[in-house]
């Protein structure tokens, strides 16, 4: 479905990515794993437009992404929830999730979409005419993912869901991103909880150095001992 | 209460809803594209030749030359910012500053070449309400209808559309607004569009108060830029209450004292407000 080949991209003057090449097939649910200043970001924020890359190439479901801009991205069906979640502040959640709708085709839908997404998370619903900068942490990120949802992406970009949120709410994010799988959507996903993120995914990479060091199943990348003595902590 | 102060607060409150549309505008324009129309006043001026050309001289009903002046200067202001504006986005604001101070001399030069330094008047003449002793001109009336009816519009645009929620949102996070589905670029000029249309709406409404030359920015230019610093700048409502504030400053300094030392004392009050809250009366 995403097939990333030989892609290298700068973070300002500085190389963060070296011939990266990664896939998701549809339906999986995938992450890349890796320290902080591995790379992963930029990574994200290739892929959805946001950072042009230096060469190298994307496609997603067969069609090249080369040169298009964030906004044809997401049209083309691919929603990511950005690093820190990043919501509008001072607009109300259900403001929020209509940017997510913006895009004509997830307009003439909205109120079916929003229905769908209130259902997947009600505390939304509760907090619907909230500023969003008034949320708590963990709130904030449903309504992230929410807000991502609204476009009917088939491929979902999550940049590490989990951080700055306390060890209960990290949970409650896991749980999260694992119902949003069961209801078949294909995921992209960065963390560095390691732990956790390998329970969650079929397949993972590990970035190291803007480089992949390894890529296989969750369980290969549990057993390597890589990943067992500087991740996992074993 | 003496009836003619009572009078010059009621016409302070229809010169309030005359400047808060002026404000608007500007402010709009700052808050969604983060640069300064510091030649704002000028394209109203644009928008008030028009209508003195297409009225006054070609005999154009006055209500279909007011919707090709706003139209017009709809128009410039798409032009100002895909020509002036858009290269130089990312550059010093000081830049900005220049490039549309270098349009405002612009314009009026250009204005003077065209038209000379005459005065000129739309040649409409609206008499006065009465009541009692108060003395109100409808032309003020009904600046201050429409400037009313103008930015309760552009309140409902901005609330309940997607595009308006969009231009409310891209000041808060510019950059993830492509992963929103949402072209920058296109916003911007739209909100252009939007705050050329509400000049040349100002036009319109000032066209029936004053003589229109090629210096008339200057009677509402700077202190519509005062009214906007001081209600925050790129805040709306911040902008509104500046508007009424300043508007009775001048009514009722006007009337106390005279119109010339009215802006004066506007002026001063200005001063000293922005001493005491430097980010203005709701700016953050």
């Amino acid at each position: 479905m995403l097939e990333v080949t030989g892609l290298s991209a700068d973070y300002g003057s500085f190389r963060a990515l070296f011939e990266v090449s990664l896939g998701v097939e549809a339906g999986e649910t995938v992450a890349v794993i890796g320290p902080n200043g591995a790379g992963k970001t930029t990574l994200m924020r290739v892929i959805s437009g946001l950072l042009p890359p230096h060469s190298g190439t994307l496609a997603f479901e067969g069609r090249s992404l080369a040169g298009l801009e964030a906004h044809r991205i997401v049209e083309a069906g691919i929603a990511h929830v950005p690093e820190n979640r990043r919501l509008f502040p001072r607009l109300t959640v259900e403001e929020n999730l209509r940017m997510g709708a913006y895009m004509s085709s997830a307009r003439a839908r909205f109120v079916e979409r929003r229905g769908w997404v209130y259902a997947l998370f009600p505390r939304l619903e509760e907090r619907r005419n909230q500023l969003a900068g008034t949320l708590s942490g963990g709130e904030q990120q449903m309504c992230a993912i929410a807000r991502a949802l609204m476009s009917e992406p088939r491929l979902l970009l999550l940049d590490e869901p989990s951080a700055g949120l306390a060890p209960l709410v990290v949970q409650q994010v896991f749980d999260l991103v694992r119902r949003i799988r069961e209801e078949g959507f294909t995921v992209l996903i960065v963390e560095q909880n390691v732990r956790q993120v390998l329970e969650l995914v079929d397949r993972a990479y590990l970035l190291e150095a803007g480089r992949i060091a390894l890529g296989g199943t969750a369980d290969e990348l549990k057993r390597s001992d890589t990943v067992r003595r500087s991740y996992l902590g074993l | 209460m003496d009836i003619f102060l009572l009078e010059a607060v009621l016409n302070g409150v229809m010169f309030g809803g005359l400047l808060a549309l002026l404000a608007l505008g500007l402010n709009l324009i700052f808050g969604v594209i983060d640069v300064v129309w510091i030649c704002y006043a000028e394209l109203v001026m644009c928008g008030m030749y028009t209508i003195y050309w297409l009225h006054a001289v070609y005999g154009v009903p006055f209500p279909l030359a007011a919707v090709a002046a706003i139209l017009l200067v709809a128009l410039l202001g798409v032009l100002l910012h895909r020509i002036i504006i858009e290269p130089i986005l990312g550059s010093a604001p000081i830049n900005q500053l220049l490039a549309t101070g270098g349009l405002l001399f612009f314009l009026q030069s250009f204005a003077t070449l065209l038209f000379t330094t005459d005065f000129r008047n739309v040649g409409i003449h609206l008499p006065s309400l009465e009541l009692g002793d108060i003395n109100l001109g409808y032309a003020r009336i009904l600046a201050f209808a429409v400037a009313l009816v103008g930015a309760a519009a552009l309140y409902l645009f901005l609330a309940r559309t997607y595009l308006g929620t969009a231009i409310r949102a891209i000041s808060q996070d510019r950059e993830i607004m492509g992963l929103m589905g949402v072209d920058q670029r296109r916003i911007y000029l739209i909100t252009s569009a939007i705050g050329g249309g509400l000049a040349g709406l100002a036009a319109c409404l000032l066209v029936l108060q004053y003589d229109v030359h090629p210096f008339v920015g200057l009677s509402f230019g700077p202190i519509t830029f005062m009214i906007c610093v001081l209600g925050g700048l790129g805040n709306m409502i911040g902008g509104v209450i500046a508007a009424f504030i300043m508007a009775q400053i001048i009514a009722i300094g006007g009337y106390e004292l005279s119109v010339e030392y009215s802006e004066v004392l506007a002026f001063l009050v200005f001063i000293v407000l922005i001493m005491v809250r430097p980010q203005g009366i709701l700016g953050k």
